[in-house]
């Protein structure tokens, strides 16, 4: 592919077509996504960095970062742990009802965040499913850290199974196979042969469900209750200082979330420069 | 392709019972659990009633800005992700790497904050608004506003679908094709477009699919206003706040729904694609 390119770039000068291409995809891009990333910071730092401090350092605000960040300290993890077992059932068995367990797997991708939120809130909320179960148990999901917990896990459930069934399928179990007739046991081959092999993709895989996690906003919104200092994550708290016309903390707050973003394309183009996607792609 | 045991057969690795176990208690008690919840909430209303609902005049507004501002803003993004994985994937210049890595920058950045980005881009005082603004275009609490965080949201859908196959299409036919007379144009739409079509059709599904869907970055941009700028999201949420629970769950059902025939649309798209792949 990109030898192609090469060969033809020394071969042709650039073409009127090519250089118009290119001009336009820069400049569409400059004002589409660079832009707006600049703006998230000038803003932020406006009013210098000592103000910056003093929104960010809000109790509130503070608070707001500590929950997102507990939030994905508990959904990572699990998620990483539920797509590695996932993936290795897809991509080692076969059995009756397998596609539609990935079909399955998939819907988190395609729903609505919103949806999310409304599905959780009529399973556990006082009008749901097991509202009165929970009530008579006199337990409280809704509208709680729990809450936000449990929609965080539905809505970045396939992240990690999605960038590992089709490597593993891929790799083959010939490494596995091996290490086990030299007389390894199920998990001396799990963390000698395949965690390696995987690493880097279910680094990759975390690194995105880490992003999600921290950025959710429409499902959290709904089951969260959003009270100031409690239930409040960083999107939810962005959106509240909005509506409270106070732009400076908003976008104080904001610039968390766009530094994340920022280190997660950064960590995204290292692993993808790291060779193994374009290897998962062919 | 050899996997750890046929059907029926001995399995040679461990861990199917373990990872089976796990997969489905997870699978159940996160994913499946609570959708049925909300389809038996919806299902446990009549068809009058829910015909009442999903034709209501709030509801059908809310439907009509919802769906034809993920249209527009997926015609856009079509073009600009065709433009994008063309420059990507066929030129070598400054700044490719960078605009490459750029591109995931939507998904990256949480929704809250690319509403809040734009709203204050595009107020009157702001970056693009103070130029808009004379010439008489008003972005913020009107409906271009969803569709520019529609637009803005799903911006790396075609490019993400297109580039990968795009980069493994064979570029010795298109120089054929050059050398026997044929136009860049020609080659384009003869040679590429073709190969292509499958991948930027499942690109424009994914991309629509996720605007009818995007809530957090519209909130902040649209007016909200009953009828004009009101999409579905948001009149779920609204009922919701207004208790009334078959509302919400027949207009969130009626979203799942809609994801379930996105599903079904990428995967026969997808069969598509491997019969493309294995034709050529």
């Amino acid at each position: 592919m990109s030898n192609a390119a090469e060969r033809r770039s020394r071969h042709h000068r650039r073409s009127g077509a090519e250089r118009l291409l290119i001009g336009l995809a820069l400049a569409l891009a400059a004002a589409i996504l660079v832009v707006p990333l600049l703006l998230i910071f000038a803003f932020a730092l406006r009013e210098g960095i000592g103000a910056y401090l003093d929104q960010i350092l809000q109790p509130d605000t503070v608070h707001a970062i500590w929950l997102t960040v507990l939030a994905a300290l508990v959904v990572v993890p699990i998620n990483i742990g539920f797509g590695v077992a996932a993936a290795w059932l897809v991509s080692r068995f076969r059995f009756p009802g397998r596609q539609l367990l990935l079909t399955l797997i998939d819907i988190p991708f395609s729903v609505s965040p919103i949806v999310a939120g409304v599905a959780y809130l009529f399973l556990y909320g006082a009008q749901g499913l097991f509202g009165p179960l929970l009530e008579a148990a006199g337990i409280r999901l809704m509208f709680t850290v729990a809450a936000i917990f449990l929609v965080s896990l539905f809505v970045t459930a396939p992240f990690v199974a999605r960038e590992l069934i089709p490597l593993m399928q891929q790799q083959g179990t010939d490494d596995e196979e091996a290490a086990l007739s030299l007389g390894a046991s199920g998990w001396k081959m799990f963390w000698h042969v395949t965690l390696p092999n995987i690493r880097w993709a279910l680094i990759y895989g975390a690194i995105l469900c880490n992003a999600r996690v921290m950025g959710e906003f429409g499902a959290v919104s709904v089951v969260s209750g959003a009270i100031r200092g409690k239930t409040n994550t960083l999107p939810l708290q962005i959106s509240l200082l909005f509506n409270d016309f106070n732009v400076a903390g908003a976008f104080a707050a904001a610039s968390t979330l766009a530094f994340i973003a920022v280190l997660t394309l950064i960590a995204k183009a290292a692993l993808e420069a790291h060779g193994w996607r374009k290897a998962g792609a062919r | 392709m050899r996997a750890g045991g046929g059907i029926g057969g001995r399995r040679l690795l461990p861990g199917f019972g373990l990872s089976l176990g796990i997969t489905l208690l997870y699978v159940s008690v996160i994913i499946v659990l609570p959708v049925a919840a909300l389809l038996f909430k919806s299902a446990s209303l009549g068809w009058d009633d829910i015909w009442r609902i999903v034709s209501s005049r709030r509801s059908l507004a809310a439907y009509g800005v919802t769906l034809g501002s993920a249209f527009i803003a997926t015609i856009f993004n079509g073009l600009l992700g065709l433009l994008l994985a063309w420059v990507l994937v066929r030129y070598r210049f400054a700044g490719r790497r960078l605009l490459d890595a750029l591109v995931d920058l939507p998904f990256a950045l949480p929704t809250a904050v690319a509403g809040l980005t734009l709203v204050t881009l595009f107020s009157s005082v702001g970056w693009y608004g103070q130029v808009l603004e004379p010439l008489g275009i008003t972005v913020n609490y009107t409906q271009a506003g969803i569709i520019i965080a529609m637009m803005f949201t799903s911006i790396p859908f075609v490019v993400r679908t297109v580039q990968p196959v795009l980069e493994d299409l064979d570029v010795d036919v298109e120089e054929a094709a050059r050398a026997l007379g044929a136009t860049s144009w020609q080659v384009f739409s003869r040679v590429a477009w073709p190969a292509i079509l499958p991948a930027f059709i499942t690109g424009c599904v994914l991309s629509f699919a996720r605007s009818i869907g995007e809530f957090g970055a519209v909130v902040f941009i649209a007016g909200n206003l009953p009828g004009l700028t009101e999409i579905v999201s948001l009149l779920i949420y609204i009922r919701l706040d207004e208790y009334n629970y078959p509302a919400a769950a027949t207009l969130a059902s009626s979203l799942l729904l809609f994801a379930f025939l996105t599903l079904l649309a990428t995967n026969l798209l997808q069969s598509w694609q491997l019969r493309y792949v294995k034709r050529s």
